[in-house]
């Protein structure tokens, strides 16, 4: 079913990467590499990446986790949907456990009786839907670039088949304008309490969407950005190509994953997104707050399948829990230990924020795979590069990508 | 045991017949279930005797214990089905002791509506299993509820048995130094059972290794009755398992991925469906610790089983107060293997 997966996890290979990336890296200098995704959060934990590293080369964690970076609003709402007469709300299984207001959690309402069923894609929320004709099946979307092609599938089928009892509650948020946002936000510049020297972009994403929208943001900041895969060896391939740049001045956008990942991307999903969905003025995010046109809507053409038309679903702003640092460690101020929650209350058995929820949040990485560490590294001073420093919040920048 | 056609002049339908509430009631609807269903296939001596309970003699010493509930979904996966499971957990919860098992109790609970002719099957399942491991059925119950209120069956399962002297096998005894051994592939159990789920089916050779151990677990206590820890991963995977182990002995773990075995075709549906095969159940597996200098002659004995030729050493205990499992990785890293938080699967078993 599955070749060639191993070959990327080879410990030989790993070796002589790790031997690569010790020799080339400067000793007197310290390389703070941010990735955007989720996905290499949980492959550099889970294969214990960070030890195969020399010291001076740190990864900071970005925001590029779907689940991390829904507002506790969208999943009122969703929550809300439930309670309506007939409704069979179908989510990932990761969303289950989010923490809503008033200690709720999708979970929690489907105890209490709700029809709630996790899901592994859109197409077994459409058949569930050809199931129950005399219930209303609303699809809970969410995503970055990678999952909103099959969004996009799952409602032109329905519409093909004229499925009259299924909707997607639409939440596709986009990783180019997010990333700009944060760039260009004065904010985040002042806050600027780590200085990142280089950026592993985004895989799936960047399969959907390709490398181009990156160039700006290499250019205009004068960071290096590789585009990464997300099996262990490209994570090290691509630490080391990002030093080389770091050691050479150059902030270029390179491709690591091109077997999989071109310049333009994959332009037939790029369409039958564009059929389907536009821009939407403005989306909430957590940890960034309100985004100009970083998500998707539903188009007016296919408005029926748009669970927001169809059902009464009001804009909320929810606060995070009292003490919890989600908005912070996602723009990356913070760090999961440096919250007060972290493994004291708020463990992935009894999640208070998204970071602890999903496996690609950097609490729960932290929490499951990274703990016996002990925290080991302080967030990291930079050591004064010679180009430009560009202040960034790390985990700002990452927040924009998905990873699912 | 003959049909009394006196007491029923018309036989149960097992074609297409269903349960219904009467077969609960304790009424003659009840009796000819009994009597056509479970007496039939079960059969023996003491459940024969048709009394509310079994009474039978134990020989002189430890006895244990154990029950279980079955409430896998769905009934019938591929390498078992509901019944077989209910035998095999039950004696392995009670032979991980290190003892052999007597003998089963088992209760029904059956859902109204539920078709009589997959009843039989699932009781000529347990009736083989029970019959291949010699652990026979003495006694049981059933109930019925009304439909909507249960999902088909669900069956409990209680277990007796002896321990022989001299054996000492608990999840407190693990000891710094111990090694950690696996009596085959991690995940079997899990995949097989996800591949027949209704809104996951997947297609993959994969069967569930659903599997009584007692035989295997007799003849390693033969070869070294001072076994450790004996525990079965089944929910919560090889993981969570070994978390439980090294909290109850207050020590630490360290495990080697390379030696942990795993089927590639296991591996390839918890790469798909994005799970890691530590964390998914087994049902035909166990895990034992014992000392080092014992390791090398109990993996012999366990790979010469037909049951344990997989079997593999994939660790040691250590020294941790925090009582981590942690785990080189076969990347050449290392991590902690944490808990199973939340749930991966339900009803997997």
């Amino acid at each position: 079913m599955i070749k060639y997966v191993d070959e990327f996890r080879r410990h030989d290979l790993a070796q002589l990467l790790s031997a690569a990336i010790k020799k080339e890296s400067d000793p007197q200098r310290q390389y703070n590499l941010m990735e955007f995704c989720g996905g290499h959060t949980h492959a550099i934990f889970r294969y214990g990446v960070q030890d195969l590293m020399p010291e001076n080369v740190k990864f900071v964690h970005g925001p590029g986790c779907p689940v991390c970076v829904l507002p506790i609003g969208r999943i009122d709402n969703a929550i809300q949907l439930t309670q309506k007469n007939n409704v069979i709300l179908c989510t990932y299984g990761d969303l289950m456990r989010v923490p809503a207001s008033g200690r709720k959690s999708l979970l929690k309402v489907k105890a209490e009786g709700a029809d709630v069923r996790m899901v592994y894609s859109t197409q077994d929320a459409l058949k569930i839907a050809r199931n129950n004709p005399d219930k209303e099946v609303v699809f809970f979307a969410i995503g970055f670039e990678t999952t909103t092609p099959p969004t996009a599938v799952a409602i032109k089928q329905a519409k093909k088949e004229g499925l009259k009892n299924f909707s997607v509650f639409c939440n596709h948020v986009l990783t180019p304008a997010a990333i700009q946002n944060i760039l260009e936000s004065p904010e985040v510049r002042e806050m600027s309490s780590v200085v990142i020297d280089g950026f592993f972009g985004p895989s799936h994403v960047s399969s959907i969407i390709g490398s181009q929208p990156y160039e700006f943001f290499s250019e205009e900041f004068q960071k290096p950005v590789v585009i990464a895969g997300f099996e262990p060896l490209d994570v090290m391939q691509s630490a080391l190509m990002l030093i080389r740049q770091i050691n050479n001045g150059r902030h270029e956008v390179e491709n690591e994953y091109t077997r999989v990942v071109s310049r333009e991307g994959n332009q037939k999903a790029q369409t039958l997104v564009a059929e389907v969905m536009e821009l939407r003025r403005n989306f909430e995010w957590r940890g960034l707050g309100m985004v100009p046109y970083s998500a998707l809507q539903i188009k007016q053409s296919y408005a029926e399948f748009d669970a927001e038309k169809r059902f009464d679903v009001p804009q909320i702003h929810a606060s995070d829990i009292k003490g919890c640092e989600c908005p912070r460690i996602l723009r990356g101020v913070k760090k999961p230990t440096d919250c007060k929650l972290f493994g004291t209350v708020c463990t992935p058995e009894n999640p208070m924020g998204s970071c602890m929820v999903s496996s690609e949040g950097a609490c729960a990485a932290y929490w499951s795979y990274g703990r016996f560490r002990q925290m080991e590294s302080k967030p990291v001073e930079a050591k004064p590069a010679e180009m430009t420093p560009v202040e960034l919040t790390p985990a700002q920048l990452k927040g924009t990508t998905e990873c699912q | 045991m003959p049909i009394n056609m006196k007491r029923f002049p018309v036989r149960l339908n097992l074609r297409d017949g269903m349960v219904d509430m009467t077969h609960g009631s304790g009424g003659r609807a009840m009796a000819q279930l009994i009597e056509e269903l479970f007496v039939k296939h079960l059969d023996n001596e003491l459940l024969r005797q048709a009394n509310d309970q079994a009474a039978f003699d134990v020989p002189a010493g430890r006895m244990v214990m154990s029950t279980d509930g079955h409430v896998i979904s769905p009934l019938f996966f591929p390498g078992g089905d509901i019944g077989s499971l209910s035998v095999h957990g039950t004696i392995n919860d009670v032979a991980m002791a290190g003892a052999r098992p007597l003998y089963l109790s088992a209760g029904f609970i059956l859902e109204e509506g539920f078709a009589l002719s997959d009843l039989e099957k699932i009781i000529v399942s347990m009736s083989e299993a029970a019959t291949n491991a010699g652990v026979p059925v003495v006694t049981g119950d059933t109930k019925v509820v009304e439909k909507g209120k249960g999902d088909g069956v669900f069956i409990t399962t209680t277990g007796v048995g002896i321990v022989p002297d001299g054996v000492n096998i608990s999840g407190n005894r693990a000891e710094p130094g111990d090694v950690i051994l696996v009596s085959g592939t991690m995940g079997d159990h899990g995949v097989a059972i996800m591949s027949s789920r209704e809104n996951l089916e997947f297609e993959t050779t994969i069967q569930s290794d659903s599997a009584a151990l007692h035989t295997l677990i007799a003849d390693m206590v033969a070869a070294v009755p001072d076994i450790h820890c004996l525990r079965d991963p089944t929910r919560g995977g090889l993981a969570t398992t070994l978390n439980e182990l090294a909290q109850q002995s207050a020590v630490g773990m360290k495990l080697y991925e390379t030696m942990i075995p795993v089927n590639s075709a296991v591996s390839a549906a918890c790469e798909l469906l994005g799970l890691d095969p530590l964390y998914v159940a087994n049902e035909g597996k166990l895990i034992c610790i014992c000392k080092q200098q014992d390791s090398e002659k109990l993996l012999n004995v366990m790979q010469a089983h037909p049951l344990g030729q997989q079997s593999a050493i994939v660790g040691e205990v250590i020294e941790d107060d925090n009582g981590f499992v942690q785990m080189e990785t076969s990347f050449g890293g290392s991590r902690v293997v944490d808990w199973l938080a939340g749930e991966q699967l339900p009803r997997i078993c």
